[in-house]
This record gives C-alpha cells, structure tokens and sequence, in this order.
C-alpha cells in the first residue's frame, strides 16, 4: 500500500446517530468519503440500505443535503442535479450517487450507462454488498457464484457469476474508475479526493460485508473486507483515462480463507473453492496484464 | 415540419404559422426553462428537435439533457428542479407510461416540473395515433392536468403552467392530441419576452437544497407524517382550482386571450350539453351550430382542467340540464370512458341527478365525424336513460 501522501481530515462530517444495523459496513464507508469529498457535497441515495441509514423524517445523519430517490433514478438524478446547479453558477458543488449494488448492477444501470455515455459531471458510488440486502437478502447481479440469498436458497445456490461492473463501466470510456475497500482506509479517502478534482463522469466501486446477508459475525466486517482485497476477490485498482492501477499488488491469502468466515458460503465443497480460486487466479492475471498495456 | 411561412409583427408580438410541437417548444423558450430533458418519442419529438436548436444557438440559455429514457428525463428535472430552477420535459404515450414511477415522485417531493404529453395510444397493438388513455391513467399520480383544444391554447396553457404550478409546488402535465394538435400549422401570436417575464417571475422556491442547510429531502415518514404530507398536496391540488382560474384571468389582462378551466358554448338555454375535450371539441362546435338550425336546444362544454377536476364549476353550468352526452377519446376498461365517469362521479352527492350518456369514440387515432357527433346527440335526446356505461361509436350507435 502507499504510503500517506495527503492529510485525512480529522472532523466526520457523517454524524452519530445513524440507523445502520451493528457492524454494517455502509456508516464507515459514507465517512470515508465524506472525508474525502468535503462539505460541499450534495449525496443522490436511490432505494437502498442508506434510504433507512440515513434516518427517518426529519432527521438525516448524513450530514451534508441528501436527495432520497426511486431505485432506478440515481445516475439520472444526479444528472439533473449537476444541470441545475451549472445553471445557478454553482460549479464547485460535487454531486456524488451512492447507490447499492441492486441500484447499481440491474434497475439502475440504464440510467448509470445514460449518465456514463453522456460524460456527465457526476461521481457515481456503488456500495456493493452483494444482494438486495434491504428488501431481504435477495439475489442481484453482484452475488457471487454459488452464493446463498433468500431467492438463491441452497436448494438452488447463484448459478452465474457476479457481473463485472467495474470493466463494463470502463468501457464506457469514463475519466475515473476505482475500487475501494474500507479495511484500506488511507486507498479509500484519497481516491474519493482524487475524483473529487476530475472532471466528467467517475465510478467508484466499494465492497461491503453485510453481517446479516453474509451471515458474518458483525465484529468481523473490516476483516473480512480486507481479506476480500487479500485474497484478490476484490482487487483495488484505479483506471484513468484507460490506464489501470493496481493499489494493491500482493494476492497472498487464499480464497477458502474468506469464504470459511461467511455463512452464505458454508455449503461449499472443496471442489467448488478449487473452482473459485482458479477464476480469481485467472481474473488477477488478468488484471497484472492490464497494468502492462501502456 | 413547421416553418415559419409567414412572419407580421403586431405591436410588440409576432405572429407566426406553428405546428403545436413548435408552439410547445416557442412557449417553453420564452418561459425561460433551465433545465431540459427529452427522449424522443413520436409524435412529440419535434419538440425536442426545436428546443435543441434553441439551445444549441443559444437562443435560449438551459442545460439540455439527452437522457437515454423517459424514466431519466423526469428523474433528472426531479433533480433539477430540487435545486431550484424551472424545467421542461416533452413525452407522448408509452413514454409516459414508463415515467410513472417518477411522476408520482416528482408530485410528492411537490415540485413544479412542467411536461406536455401528446395523447397518443397505448399499445398493443401498436399505434401513435390519438388517444388520451395515456395521461388519463397517469391521473392519480397527483399532477396537474391541461387538455388543449388550438396550438395557441397549447402554447398559452404552457406559460400558464409554470404560474399555477409554482404557485401551488404541484408538476402540471399539458395535453394535446396527437398529429390533429402536433403535425397542424395554426397561426399562433407570440408575445414579447417582457410580456412573459411580467406574467411569469423568476422561480425562486420556499425550499431547495441548501449547502448551508443539509437536510434530506424524501427520507423515509413514519406514519404519522406521510399521511399529514399527503393531505397538505391534496390541500393545494385542490386550491389549484382556484389558482387555475385565477392565473387565466390575470393571463388576460397581460395577453388578452383567456380559456377557462371548462369552456361552455351556448349552453345557458341548452337542455342537453354536449362534453369533449382536446381537438375534437372544435368539431363538436359545428354540430351544436348545425343542430341548433335545426331548432335542436344543444350546447357544447369543453373541459380543460381535468386535474383537479372541475366539480363545482362543471355541476354549476350541468345540474339542471335534462341529459348529458359525453365523447371520451379514453377509455378505462371494465367501465366505458374516464370523463363520463369523472362527471358521473362529480353529481353522486349533489341533489341533481341528469342522465349522464357516455360514448367511446377515437380510439387510435379513429375520425371523430360530425356525423358521428350528431348521431350521439340524436341518441341521448331520443333516450331515456342509458342502458350501459358507454357506447361504442359505429358499434353501438
């Protein structure tokens, strides 16, 4: 990992009293980026775990203005939002989408490919923790292969793999892709600090364990995200204008090693963890042969 | 498409021969819109058409977006307009139906977006021809609702618009009929931007984000204080009734053209009132005239605010008329035409209790004829009562 190459804010702009389950992922994640983007920040939430986080009426915990909107609606909110504020002169103001993986993935990625093809002046943040968690731990295009959700019961475990968001937004040709892990909190501030100065549209990618959906025990949540990124399940990386990065390079753990701590995954057998570690040995290669194109 | 073929200058107004999709698109400009988003859908696409050159040589100073649904049109001027700035969409049809979602949103977080929608069909099967089906069944997603009869009536319903809308934080949906209002040249006055401006003041909103102040905007109610939201919207659609009328009066003193939110012809000595609305009422004129010749006591109510609907001002002229005839371009399965029932609805609890004939007529774009509307007439005179919700034009009658 990089060494501090910038100073972390010390005031938390996210305040106590937030209405997350014990040991989410998701508070920490919003105050890592809220660190990393600042006060003038207006937050875009579609349908998701942070649609009840936040708080209900009239509170909200975030922090700085937070526009609540339909599911499918968070890219082309932010979209509107941007427009609006260019016209009123306000061309400082970060609009950033913080959407789940349901909001992200599926319904909401026609509005999320519109908004990317346009180029638009948006972050967009995708908070992936693997299923529809909030409506019940339902299966979306972001579980993993073989991974146990109330609509994928084990009877029945996910049949297909996880789609891989990050390359398909990269081939939308945008200014700033990066993924970020709240075990790696240093990696994590500075991108959102980094996107915060680009202009156009950048994606952001966050993997984040549920304790309830991943039937984890909730003090273990940063541990098992960092061994997410050990293990090269979850790579950090960051694409720049095509350019990739790798922020982590070391793939020292192996997969059975996160996969044993997560009860969404205690139905798999020894061939199907041998299966799994062959396609992220493969997705790794992968990414260390795309750090080599120039 | 519309060009301008003739071009006189009366006063400090132009005058100028426009389809209703350019109409829509000279209003939108002159009400001075920041935020645009349009998906094209026939046969409203000539008004994203015009309104993209209008920002493209920068005649007008707006943001247009070219969102890649309809979803994303409303959902970026529901952003927008959260940030305080006025916004216009055009749609028609299955580009409304697919907005639904999104047009219930934008009336809950009380934002005064303006849209026009060309009333056209519903598949399947597919057509783009006439037909209100579409709108109508966005009826209880808490918009205003306008049914315009002329180009003109269109472009000033627009300006008007964005006055009631921003009076009373309700959207305001304008409707107009497929090709008979989108693809027909009218001559319509123009007026003057400082006209405009007078009518229709700079958008500055009670609440929009704030910086300064962050607060969440649409978080989860508890109970208590959804239904309390709920009942300050229906509070103000209902006000809008009045501030509809109020702003048509104060649009005449500045223009000189007014409209009504319904509009009666000869109907003081009528003893059976013909209802239409959109283009098909100025057809429907005719015929009151012709049968009036004929000794006939007809006349002719047109609706033009369905959303509120009208009650007091449609029993006031109605109640004791002997029968009513209504000609819906609409229909809501497994009860006939929705102005029909509308209306029927509206004298449930009063003491007058007329006969109300409901005709379905139109559908996909169908000619309503003069001959067709004498024949309603005949029927409903000649009737006691209605045998069934409606009939069904050149089936039934």
């Amino acid at each position: 990992m990089n060494k501090r190459i910038f100073e972390i804010p010390e005031e938390d702009i996210l305040c106590k009293g937030h209405m997350a389950c014990i040991g989410c992922g998701v508070p920490l994640a919003m105050k890592f980026m809220l660190k990393g983007l600042g006060r003038k920040t207006i937050l875009v939430v579609p349908a998701s775990c942070n649609s009840v986080i936040d708080g209900t009426y009239p509170f909200s915990a975030s922090g700085v203005p937070l526009v609540h909107v339909p599911i499918a609606a968070a890219a082309a909110i932010a979209s509107g939002i941007r427009a609006g504020l260019d016209m009123i002169g306000d061309i400082e103001t970060t609009v950033a989408a913080w959407a789940g993986d349901g909001g992200t993935y599926d319904i909401g990625f026609q509005a999320l490919s519109g908004a990317s093809e346009r180029n638009e002046n948006i972050i967009y943040v995708c908070y992936d923790n693997e299923a529809y968690m909030n409506t019940g731990i339902h299966r979306s295009s972001a579980s993993p292969f073989l991974a146990w959700t109330t609509t994928t019961p084990l009877s029945s475990p996910k049949n297909v793999p996880k789609k891989n968001i990050d390359f398909i937004m990269a081939e939308h040709k945008i200014p700033y892709i990066a993924t970020a892990s709240i075990a790696f909190p240093d990696d994590f501030i500075k991108k959102f600090a980094t996107a915060k100065n680009i202009r156009g549209m950048r994606f952001i990618h966050i993997l984040i364990p549920c304790q309830a959906g991943w039937k984890t025990n909730p003090s273990k949540t940063v541990k098992i995200a960092r061994l997410a990124v050990q293990t090269g399940i979850f790579p950090l990386f960051e694409i720049k204008s095509g350019k990739i990065t790798l922020n982590y390079n070391e793939k020292d753990v192996p997969v059975e090693e996160y996969f044993k701590l997560q009860g969404r995954f205690s139905h798999l057998k020894k061939k199907d963890i041998i299966n799994i570690q062959r396609d992220v040995d493969r997705n790794w290669k992968r990414i260390i042969k795309l750090t080599k194109v120039v | 498409m519309a060009i301008s073929v003739k071009e006189k200058r009366i006063n400090d107004q132009q005058s100028l021969l426009l389809e209703g999709t350019y109409a829509v698109a000279y209003a939108v400009k002159l009400c001075r819109v920041k935020v645009i988003t349009v998906y094209p859908i026939t046969p409203s696409s000539a008004i994203a058409e015009r309104l993209a050159e209008m920002v493209g040589d920068e005649e007008l100073d707006a943001k247009y977006i070219k969102v890649e649904s309809e979803h994303s049109a409303m959902a970026s001027l529901i952003g927008a307009s959260h940030v305080g700035v006025r916004t216009f969409t055009a749609t028609s049809s299955h580009g409304l139906a697919y907005m639904h979602e999104t047009l219930h949103w934008a009336s809950g977080a009380r934002l005064p977006i303006v849209m026009s929608n060309t009333n056209r069909s519903l598949g399947s099967p597919w057509s783009i021809l006439a037909e209100q089906t579409d709108s109508l069944s966005q009826r209880d997603t808490g918009w205003i609702q306008f049914y315009c009869e002329s180009n003109q009536e269109i472009f000033d319903t627009i300006i008007q618009s964005y006055r009631i809308a921003e009076r009373v934080y309700i959207p305001a949906m304008i409707n107009m009929d497929a090709f008979f209002s989108t693809h027909v040249l009218e001559n319509i006055v123009i007026p003057s931007q400082e006209m405009v401006d007078s009518y229709l003041p700079e958008f500055k909103p009670k609440i929009k984000i704030d910086l300064n102040k962050p607060s969440a905007f649409g978080g989860v109610a508890p109970g208590d204080s959804y239904f309390e939201f709920k009942y300050k919207m229906e509070e103000d659609m209902l006000k809008a009734v009045d501030v509809a009328v109020k702003a048509d009066n104060e649009f005449e003193e500045i223009f000189g053209r007014k409209y009504g939110i319904i509009n009666c012809y000869l109907c003081e000595d009528a003893e059976t009132i013909l209802i239409m609305t959109g283009t098909a009422a100025g057809t429907g004129r005719v015929v009151i005239d012709n049968m009036r010749k004929k000794g006939k006591k007809v006349g002719l109510m047109k609706i033009r605010l369905f959303r509120p609907f009208p009650s007091r001002a449609i029993i006031d002229v109605l109640k004791n008329k002997i029968k009513i005839a209504v000609i819906d371009r609409n229909i809501s399965r497994g009860v006939g035409g929705i102005f029909a029932q509308e209306i029927r609805a509206a004298f449930h609890n009063t003491k007058y209790h007329p006969p109300i004939f409901g005709f379905v007529a139109g559908l996909g774009g169908k000619d309503i004829t003069p001959e067709q509307i004498e024949n309603v007439l005949n029927y409903t005179i000649e009737s006691d009562y209605p045998d069934r919700e409606a009939y069904w034009l050149d089936i039934d009658v």
